[in-house]
């Protein structure tokens, strides 16, 4: 146990915290811009199967990352595509054609692996590019700039997406449409192409977290997020519909998953312990959320279909 | 003529879906009308096919019945992963404590644990949405994530079979449990077990208990209109947990059943909790939808999507298609049936009553903290609506 408190172990474990953060982070941010709009997006878990799914076929045949993450951003694009259609123009459920879009990435992208791969093949993983100088810095440098580009992105896009949310019109749009749509409307702001755009932005990202995981891990199997697409929508709620406080959420999931393998690793403790390490980060949301839930105050218009009356 | 329209909804859904299927399959390189051919053979083709469709149906009705309640209710749960397992486990920890008991007495025992493990994890999110305003959604997603890590603790650790830790496999699961437990075959030779009707009355009781009993009443009169219902003296947070709870009930009950109707008489994992459920929590709803949700039509419609899934292993011997390819179908259906017109100007109601439902909710949690003078006078309340009539 005192092994782990050297300094060395702590940094590589909170870098590789870092790392495990980032498809929750990604995939969180997207749902945040969905949900911002008034649309609730359960199938995020399904988009990212099916783009860590494609991402990783990409690899297997091409070796080529770039073009295998261009293919992740286009299977997100067009589940975004579905998911627009069958919400914004034929209103459906959104609590439950959100498992739909699930229940399909789940069995499809198995089907396809079963089908076009068969037995689980590694393929390279994204490569760590260190930043000039900086990563040479003693520890901090391990921890913040000995990552792949991926990661950077992902940390690069809470600012971005903020600022796209509070200070650029469309951002404005996303917020009015999903606090009021109706007052929205009569501006004259389309609440339909609105949230049609944060659809297809959230699932752009949705594919993006796929992508990073399969490039991450090197590897496809069936159900490979086992559920981490449900956990980046909880996150959404947890990071009260805004990018810092998703962020913080995210790292919290990465650091607790971290944590639990490296004491795995050294046979701190045994599987059975690290089971209900694992309950912490969804016990704590629910913690969280019954805190916050009257204080922070979600999207008025949230799953709720607009229609002119 | 608009039942009518309303009918045909899923039926059409079905199309659009088979017709997706179909061209899947052609995808593939394999013909669809041989596919169809092999998932109907392997689902309906003889006794054996439809004792295994009947078994894999048994969950889902059960789940799919759980759906309904909660609908009725105005509120999802979409936690019946987490209380299959909740019941799963429950009910194996009954079997393993009183092995000995008889069967007439242990059966019913474990059936019970079954409903009361699931009732449990059903009544956290039921009371959270109702004491503390928290989304049934979300809340019943991270349960089941507990559940599940709770299930690989239990079986990897004090639960696991005492012949995996001596032979150093430790493979995540208990030892055979007690036979008096075990469901009894009803058809020699096949996989027919007790689970199956037990399951069919469990829906029928659903159904009786929503459209038959003052309780059903209340908990259909919370979910058409929570104002209505709180003015004529209806405790709607009360039901809004009462409805999680018997919804959650449903799902651990499928738990004990899969548990004490399995083959190999045991609970296993295999980490996930796909590996012990079969993913019924999530095709459950999907039955559930494609019933209209209603309890009784939820029967036939889950031994469709039962047949659906056995036809799919047997396509995958015939046509090496990988059965995965029903849970994309199913994923399709609910996609379909939840964009049509008749179901969607359904659910924009069911919408507006739960939107309604969450306002009188949170107005009741604002007017315990805001008007802090009248505590006192509000707590008596409390205390006087506790012991009213209402048990």
């Amino acid at each position: 146990m005192s092994q782990f408190f050297t300094l060395s172990i702590l940094v590589a474990t909170l870098a590789s915290g870092i790392r495990l953060a980032v498809p929750y982070l990604i995939a969180a941010l997207g749902e945040t811009i969905g949900q911002r709009s008034g649309v609730l997006n359960l199938g995020v878990d399904g988009v990212m199967l099916l783009s860590a799914f494609f991402t990783y076929w990409t690899v297997l045949e091409t070796g080529n990352m770039w073009l295998a993450t261009a293919v992740g951003l286009g299977v997100g694009l067009v589940m975004g595509l579905i998911y627009a259609v069958v919400t914004v123009f034929f209103h459906a459920t959104q609590g439950i054609s959100g498992i739909g879009i699930f229940l399909f990435g789940l069995g499809f992208s198995e089907l396809m692996f079963r089908k076009q791969v068969g037995a689980p093949t590694p393929v390279d993983k994204i490569a760590e590019v260190d930043i000039p100088l900086l990563s040479k810095i003693p520890h901090i440098g391990e921890l913040f700039f000995q990552h792949d580009l991926l990661i950077y992105f992902a940390f690069g896009l809470v600012p971005i997406v903020s600022f796209m949310l509070r200070k650029t019109t469309f951002g404005m749009n996303i917020s009015a449409v999903g606090e009021n749509p109706q007052a929205a409307d009569s501006l004259g702001v389309s609440v339909a192409k609105t949230r049609f755009a944060a659809i297809l932005l959230g699932n752009l990202l949705a594919g993006l977290a796929g992508a990073t995981l399969a490039l991450q891990l090197g590897l496809f199997q069936g159900n490979l997020t086992n559920g981490l697409g449900f956990i980046a929508v909880a996150l959404v709620y947890f990071g009260a519909w805004r990018p810092t406080g998703v962020m913080v959420g995210a790292l919290l999931y990465g650091m607790v998953q971290a944590t639990v393998n490296q004491l795995k690793i050294q046979g701190s403790i045994p599987q059975s312990a690290s089971d209900i390490a694992a309950m912490a980060p969804a016990l704590l949301t629910i913690a969280a959320l019954a805190v916050l839930a009257g204080r922070i105050k979600a999207p008025s218009a949230l799953t709720r279909p607009f229609s002119r009356a | 003529m608009k039942r009518l329209v309303g009918a045909s909804v899923p039926l059409l859904a079905a199309l659009a879906a088979f017709a997706f299927g179909a061209i899947m399959l052609l995808a593939l390189g394999a013909s669809p009308f041989e596919g169809l051919k092999a998932i109907v053979d392997g689902a309906f083709g003889d006794g054996d096919a439809i004792a295994a469709t009947l078994v894999k149906a048994m969950p889902l009705i059960l789940v799919g019945a759980g759906i309904t309640i909660a609908f009725r209710a105005s509120v999802i749960n979409i936690g019946g992963e987490g209380q299959i397992v909740a019941g799963a486990l429950l009910s194996t920890s009954v079997a393993l404590a009183l092995p000995d008991l008889p069967a007439y007495i242990l059966m019913p025992a474990v059936l019970i644990a079954g409903l009361i493990g699931g009732g449990i994890a059903g009544a956290i999110p039921g009371a959270l949405k109702a004491y503390a305003s928290v989304n049934e959604i979300l809340s019943t997603i991270m349960l089941n994530i507990v559940m599940i890590q709770l299930m690989n603790y239990l079986l990897r650790g004090p639960m696991i079979d005492q012949a995996e830790i001596d032979a150093g496999t430790r493979v995540p699961t208990t030892r055979r449990l007690s036979d008096n437990a075990a469901m009894p075959d009803l058809v020699e030779g096949t996989r027919l077990h007790l689970g199956v009707p037990i399951a069919i009355v469990a829906a029928v009781i659903a159904y009786v208990i929503l459209w038959r009993t003052p309780l059903g009443f209340r908990l259909r009169a919370v979910g058409h209109s929570p104002e209505a219902a709180k003015t004529a003296g209806i405790k709607v947070k009360r039901h809004v947990t009462y409805a999680l709870a018997m919804s959650g009930s449903l799902g651990g009950l499928a738990g004990a059943l899969l548990v004490f109707g399995s083959e190999g008489q045991r609970m296993t994992t295999d980490g996930s909790s796909v590996g012990f459920t079969g993913s019924a929590g999530f095709n459950g709803i999907v039955a559930a939808l494609f019933g209209g949700l209603h309890p009784l039509w939820t029967i036939p419609s889950s031994i469709l999507f039962g047949g659906l899934l056995t036809g799919a292993t047997a396509m995958q011997r015939v046509l090496q298609v990988p059965a995965a390819l029903a849970i994309a179908l199913n994923g399709i259906v609910v996609v379909f049936v939840v964009s049509s017109g008749p179901v969607r100007d359904r659910i924009d109601a069911f919408l507006d009553r739960r939107a309604k439902l969450d306002q009188t909710l949170r107005d009741d949690v604002s007017d315990g903290s805001s008007k802090t003078v009248d505590l006192d006078q509000l707590d008596l309340d409390n205390q006087t609506n506790i012991t009213g009539a209402d048990l």
